[in-house]
This record gives C-alpha cells, sequence and structure tokens, in this order.
C-alpha cells in the first residue's frame, strides 16, 4: 500500500512546495515595497506622504480581513485573466500571491519600525540620501525581524495551500480532501497531516536558523 | 567657520502640545580648528542647536554658514553633499549592528560612492588611530561602550570632514572611560586641525577638552567666553549652577563659584 501511497504523495508535496514558493517570492517582490513605503511616508519620516499611506493601509487590512477561502473564491475572474485558467497547481499561485502581498508588506513594516530612529538619523547625518537610508541602513538592520516575517508567511502560505485544495488547486490539501476524506482513506489522511507537520517543521527550523545568522545583536 | 546668526527653531503645535520655541535668535562664531563647547541642561536647546548646523533640524530663521556657504539656502537633494564635509558622534553611538567595525567606518565613503580602495586607504589608517586594530572584524555587539564610541569617532572622520559635531558623546560612558575619549578627541583636533562642536551637560568635558564655551539656557546662550576665564569668573546663575553640580564629583577643586554651590548643598 506505500508503495501506492508514496508517489502520490510525493506529488502532493513537491506541488504543494511549488505554490508556497512561488507565491513566497512574487508576494515578497510586490509586497517589500509597499512595506517600506507603509514604513517611511508618514509625518516626518523618510519619504513623507501621509496621503498614499492614508490610501493604501486601508487597502492592505481590507485584503487581509477577507478569509482566505473567500477571497481564493472571490477572485476567480483575476486568476482566469493572469493565469488563464482557475483550476489547477499555476491558478492557485495567483490568490496565494494575492493574500501574502498585504501580509509581507505588514511584516515588512513592522521589522522595519523596530529599527532605531537613531541609526536614520546617524546615516543622513552622514549624507545618506533617502533611498540609501532604505537600501544601506533599514533594510540591513531589519533583516532578522524580515526573516522571522517570511518564515511565518512561509508556515501560514503552507496551510492556505491546502485551502486552495478544495478550489481545484493540488498539493496536500488536496490529496487530504479528495483521498482521505472523500474516498474515506484514514490511511491517507494521516500521511498528509504527517507530512504537513514534517513541512512545517522544517520550514520554521529553517527560517530560525538563518534569523539568527542574520543577527549580529547578540553575539 | 562655521557662523550661527539668529538662529531661530520653533517646533509648530502638534495635536495635544501647543508650538514650542527651542532656540530664540543664537549667534555663535566658531573659527577653524577650535574646540567649542556647548553647555546646558535637558531642555537648554543645545540638541537642537548641534542639529541646525548640519540642517537634521531645519532653523525657522537666521542663517548657518559653514565654510563660507549659508547651508540653509542649500536645495534638498544637496544637503547630503554638504553634510559628508561633516562628522557626527552621538551619545548611543548610532552603529550598525549589522556590520562589523571596519564596515561600520566605511559607510560614509559607502554611501558617497568611493571604491573599494579608496575606502580601506582611508579605514585603514583610522583603526589604530582610534586604537581598534584587533577589533576590525567585530561586530558593534561584541564591544564595550568604549570601544563602540571609538568606532563612532572613527567614522565620524572617515569621510575626512573639516568639521565634527559631538552630541553628548561620553553621556553614556564611565568616568575613566570618558577621560580617554576626551583625550582621544583633544588628540585627534591637534593632529588633524579638525573645528569640532561638543554638546554636553558635564564642565569636566567642557574643561578637559574644549577651548571656548556657551552656556545655554531656556533657548538662548547666557555666556560665553574662553573656558579658563568662565570657569575662574562666571557671571550667569546658570553656569554657576552647573559648576557646582560638578563640584560634587570633583572635591578636589579650587573654585570660588564650586565652593559657593558646595555651601549651598
Amino acid at each position: 500500500m506505500f508503495a501506492t501511497l508514496a508517489p502520490i504523495l510525493l506529488q502532493a508535496t513537491l506541488e504543494t512546495f511549488s505554490m508556497v514558493i512561488s507565491a513566497l517570492v512574487l508576494g515578497t517582490t510586490f509586497g517589500l515595497p509597499i512595506g517600506v513605503i507603509l514604513a517611511t511616508s508618514g509625518r516626518g519620516e523618510l519619504f513623507e506622504a501621509p496621503l498614499f499611506q492614508k490610501i493604501i493601509g486601508p487597502i492592505v487590512n481590507a485584503t487581509r480581513s477577507v478569509p482566505f477561502i473567500i477571497l481564493a473564491v472571490a477572485i476567480i475572474p483575476f486568476t482566469r485573466l493572469v493565469a488563464g485558467t482557475s483550476i489547477g497547481t499555476a491558478a492557485a499561485i495567483v490568490p496565494l500571491t494575492v493574500a501574502a502581498i498585504p501580509f509581507i508588506a505588514r511584516i515588512i513594516e513592522g521589522a522595519i519600525r523596530e529599527v532605531d530612529g537613531g541609526l536614520v538619523e546617524a546615516a543622513q547625518a552622514m549624507g545618506a540620501r533617502p533611498f540609501q537610508v532604505v537600501t544601506k541602513v533599514l533594510l540591513p538592520e531589519a533583516l532578522p525581524g524580515i526573516i522571522h516575517g517570511l518564515t511565518l508567511t512561509a508556515v501560514t502560505l503552507i496551510g492556505y495551500s491546502a485551502m486552495v485544495g478544495a478550489v481545484g488547486a493540488g498539493g496536500l490539501g488536496d490529496l487530504g480532501i479528495r483521498y482521505g476524506y472523500q474516498r474515506f482513506r484514514p490511511d491517507v489522511m494521516a500521511a498528509v497531516v504527517i507530512t504537513l507537520i514534517v513541512v512545517v517543521q522544517m520550514v520554521q527550523s529553517l527560517g530560525d536558523w538563518l534569523a539568527r545568522k542574520a543577527d549580529k545583536r547578540n553575539i | 567657520m562655521i557662523r550661527l546668526s539668529n538662529v531661530q527653531k520653533t517646533y509648530p503645535a502638534r495635536r495635544g502640545s501647543p508650538a514650542h520655541k527651542a532656540l530664540h535668535g543664537i549667534n555663535l562664531d566658531i573659527a577653524a580648528g577650535e574646540i567649542v563647547g556647548v553647555i546646558g541642561r535637558s531642555g537648554a536647546g543645545k540638541s537642537t542647536l548641534i542639529r541646525c548646523i548640519n540642517l537634521l533640524e531645519v532653523p525657522t530663521a537666521g542663517s548657518v554658514i559653514v565654510d563660507g556657504t549659508d547651508v540653509t539656502q542649500l536645495a534638498k537633494r544637496d544637503l547630503p553633499l554638504f553634510r559628508r564635509q561633516l562628522g557626527m558622534v552621538f551619545q548611543h553611538f548610532n552603529l550598525l549592528s549589522s556590520r562589523t567595525v571596519y564596515d561600520n567606518i566605511a559607510l560614509p565613503l559607502e554611501l558617497a560612492g568611493a571604491s573599494k580602495a579608496d575606502i580601506a586607504a582611508a579605514v585603514d589608517p583610522l583603526l589604530p588611530l582610534v586604537g581598534l586594530e584587533d577589533k576590525r572584524d567585530r561586530y558593534p555587539a561584541e564591544l564595550s561602550g568604549g570601544q563602540k564610541q571609538r568606532v563612532g569617532i572613527a567614522r565620524a572622520l572617515s569621510s575626512n570632514p573639516k568639521v565634527v559635531l559631538c552630541d553628548e558623546v561620553t553621556s553614556a560612558l564611565d568616568p575613566e572611560t570618558t577621560r580617554q575619549i576626551l583625550s582621544l578627541l583633544r588628540d585627534i583636533n591637534k593632529r588633524l586641525g579638525l573645528t569640532m562642536v561638543v554638546i554636553t551637560h558635564e564642565m569636566a568635558v567642557v574643561k578637559q577638552l574644549c577651548d571656548r564655551v556657551a552656556v545655554m539656557d531656556g533657548g538662548v546662550i547666557v555666556e560665553e567666553g574662553k573656558v579658563d576665564a568662565i570657569f575662574a569668573n562666571p557671571a550667569h546663575a546658570t553656569t554657576q549652577s552647573l559648576l557646582a553640580d560638578e563640584f560634587l564629583d570633583y572635591p578636589a577643586r579650587n573654585n570660588t563659584a564650586a565652593t559657593a554651590g558646595q555651601e549651598e548643598a
């Protein structure tokens, strides 16, 4: 029995990985600049633009307040527009990315706000241009916090990726629902749950290790 | 080298707090190569004053002339270029925790777009100057307070500035480390002929480091002159009380004002 289950399980795990990693990379690509702007556009801050902050903040909050399963269904027309289809692993990356962007933006914002304001002042006194303050000071100093936050995002996305299984994507969630639940196969369900636990543990350990390596504050 | 004329700074009213006038028309001349102390209690406006010199705070009125240029007239995009001619040392060091000693000192040059070779040529001689040859590849978390401030001083010097601004640079350090840092600054001033502006609330710092001193209270300079003259004959009540504070720490000092302060205490 294991011989028949193993290839399906491996296939599903790889699909989950590809969905999560793609959404994480795309989510960071869009979420990072949004997070930087959220953290630096307040009154008296680096890129003062309070109006921008007033507009982008509520949009980020609105996206985050929609339950993921509703979001995934609600944006199906957009998913079809971007991916050409709304079914399958590639299509699932669209709602996962849409959910990841505001999540990552808030995480980046929080990590940057933790950086001591004295460092920004010191950089400005040295003649740093605002963009240099971001690249040379804020992001390197916030890196341990950003890594922690991205690890959290990855774990959350693994959970979300199981949900998109319900709307026709592949991956571990899909396997659990179709084989474990609908075909009454508790062995498959157990295998899926154990695999998810192991994957989440590995991701968390990797994230913790990277964050520790990046953190030079306690040596 | 630096001429402040009628420099005023008012912080605008915010929700919950009315407008606050931090500087009421400051006039101060600082000659090239001179170390000038600005002393005062918390809230006297001395930190605002030093930040008006490198435009971290923009004066509400008045002019700040540094090396012949009225820097209050500079366009915003020219400010970084101007600031690269000044070094600044901070009370809480403000070192980047993610960078080694070497990379912290190199930062001002990196920001100015210097090549790796130019950075090495500037940073390598600074390490022995501040006594940190053996800490080159250490991170700030591995250093003591005095060592961190030496990195801060080296960083302020790396872009080869004409002026160094010192904002309470010894206030977070113990007395022995304070003496070492002050003698390092004095030594650097003699060797490199730098102009220094030193903000402090301790008369001992003024006595050990400065040529001239300006005493601030309530956003104005209440007394100004050669350090020896001010110590021998303090005219203003603020100066006298600052000297009296110091007397408790240095009981051996033979100073009339300080003695008077002790009797009051």
